[in-house]
């Protein structure tokens, strides 16, 4: 199984099993990583579900969606790694990502 | 509870009963979600309950609003909401709401807008309700809170709308945009004007009287504007539109649509989700028991409070295509509104959707912020003082009687209380 890991914008670190084929951000709600609102339940819907992606994982965890990047567009603190863990899903490539969270989900 | 509040609440159950009864005989033709009056006296449940069974995407012609297709399943709801593409905002359209106002009354504000402009104006004055921000607002709604609630009457019967509700959501308005502390009623009835329809016996009596009040308002903000204009850079709302390349250049007009947009925004939504909260917990003493044992269930209650409530109970669209919609054909130019208030009681998408659970799985999934790029901006602004209110009521209040029934908004679009009377004992 996949293990990811999540950073608070605090530095707290929780590193999780994820589950191959569900998204990123269900591994943080379904093991209940703080700072992952996720208010739309994955809908691409909401932007509440916003992470950096450290820059080792960029190339492999894809590019945003067209609605990801409309999305996005509109929350705090976006960077060029920003990403909605929404739309990132999980495979054992993927074994080791690491992703930092924002000051807050808006 | 008292002997005549039981009655009352008897005799409100076998009303409900008879409105239920009402709905579910009623052709389907007939059935008009749009009518006012069924908010009013909050009998809309039933007839969202029974298109969500029969025809969940329902059209629908009145002499008031033309056709129109109601939308009341969480799922097309939120399929509407997040394709903005095919669902335009357009204020020229007909923008957001389901009355089709004159072309010469429209006022442009970024709600009511399709990306591209929609993105850059919106982006003016987000920043104001972004997390970083939040935690400095956060000590200001604090005192304040504690000021209104610790000057509360005691052992007399007020209206918890207009002490509480009103005045604090309005105080909150001020600051955000920086507008004069002691004028700042003024908001709250350039909000109510702009949401209502004129009338005998209404709030304004003629068409004509509305709009004067509201070029009031503009001639208001427009001195603010320009003094701010002409002064550095402020973290006010009017410095933020009179600064950024997106706004700064609008037209008197297209002020006028985004101060209502934001003076709306902020002050019926919360203001209601604070009425709506104390009277669902009161219709709920089991979960208010719950709520007093563990205060800490605050960050689960506030979610539900705004699911429960849905201030807003619509939000429409204008397709600019064909489109397929739970099985119905979608014509382009079609009217398409979402009751967001139905989506919110889905059995389909939420859990025992017409209880009133404070520690519900998963709160925040719910429709009242909308979703898809025109989602709330203020939404984690209304959570904090939602949070706050009840932080600071649960310290100071072990007993809040709710002495009668409340009064409601005659409204299909703000779902809200005007009256709610309320006794603190002392």
């Amino acid at each position: 199984m996949p293990r990811v890991t999540f950073i608070e914008h605090n530095g707290k670190q929780h590193t999780v099993v994820a589950v191959e084929g569900l998204s990123l951000m269900r591994a943080a709600i379904d093991n209940n990583v703080p700072g992952i609102d996720a208010d739309c339940g994955g809908m691409c819907a909401c932007a509440t579900c916003h992470v950096y992606v450290d820059a080792a994982w960029q190339s492999r965890t894809g590019e945003r969606t067209a609605m990801e990047k409309d999305m996005l567009n509109f929350a705090a603190s976006t960077q060029d790694n920003s990403r909605l863990a929404c739309q990132i899903p999980i495979t054992e490539a993927l074994s080791g990502l690491v992703v930092t969270l924002p000051d807050g989900q808006h | 509870m008292h002997s005549t509040a039981a009655q009352s609440t008897q005799s409100a159950d076998s009303t409900m009963a008879v409105a239920r009864a009402q709905a579910f005989a009623m052709p389907l033709t007939q059935i008009d979600v749009s009518k006012p009056r069924l908010f009013a006296d909050d009998s809309i449940g039933h007839y969202f309950e029974r298109l969500r069974r029969d025809a969940p995407v329902h059209y629908q012609t009145n002499a008031i609003n033309g056709g129109f297709w109601s939308v009341t399943r969480y799922k097309d709801i939120m399929a509407v909401d997040t394709n903005h593409a095919v669902y335009s905002s357009d204020w020229a359209l007909g923008g957001i709401t389901l009355f089709d106002e004159p072309m010469a009354e429209r006022r442009p504000s970024f709600i009511a807008m399709d990306p591209p402009q929609h993105d850059d104006q919106r982006k003016s004055v987000s920043p104001i309700v972004a997390p970083g921000n939040l935690a400095v607002l956060a000590d200001t709604i604090r005192a304040r809170t504690a000021t209104v609630l610790d000057g509360l009457p005691r052992n007399e019967t007020f209206n918890w709308v207009d002490r509480v509700s009103i005045e604090l959501t309005t105080q909150m308005l001020a600051t955000l945009f920086d507008f004069p502390f002691e004028d700042r009623r003024l908001l709250t009835w350039w909000s109510d004007v702009a949401t209502s329809m004129p009338g005998a016996g209404r709030l304004v009596p003629t068409k004509e009287a509305r709009l004067a009040e509201l070029d009031k308002c503009l001639a208001y903000f427009t001195r603010l504007w320009n003094l701010r204009v002409n002064a550095a850079p402020q973290s006010d709302l009017i410095s933020m539109l009179a600064h950024a390349s997106a706004t700064r250049g609008m037209s008197p007009h297209e002020f006028m649509g985004n101060l209502i947009l934001l003076i709306v925004g902020g002050n019926d939504t919360t203001r209601n989700s604070m009425t709506g909260g104390l009277f669902a917990l009161h219709q709920h003493p089991a979960e208010f028991a719950k709520l007093r044992a563990n205060p800490a269930l605050i960050e689960s209650m506030v979610p539900e409070i705004i699911r429960w409530q849905t201030p807003l109970a619509h939000m429409r669209r204008t397709a600019l295509a064909d489109a397929e919609l739970g099985g119905k054909q979608i014509k382009k130019g079609d009217k398409v509104v979402m009751w967001y208030l139905s989506g919110n009681r889905d059995e389909e998408a939420i859990d025992h959707p017409n209880q009133f659970i404070i520690d519900r799985a998963r709160p925040r999934q719910h429709l009242s912020f909308g979703f898809g790029i025109h989602r709330c901006v203020g939404n984690r602004l209304a959570e904090m003082q939602l949070r706050i209110l009840w932080e600071e009521i649960l310290k100071r209040f072990p007993v809040i009687e709710v002495v009668g029934e409340p009064r409601r908004v005659l409204s299909n679009f703000v779902r809200g209380f005007t009256h709610l009377p309320v006794r603190l004992p002392g």
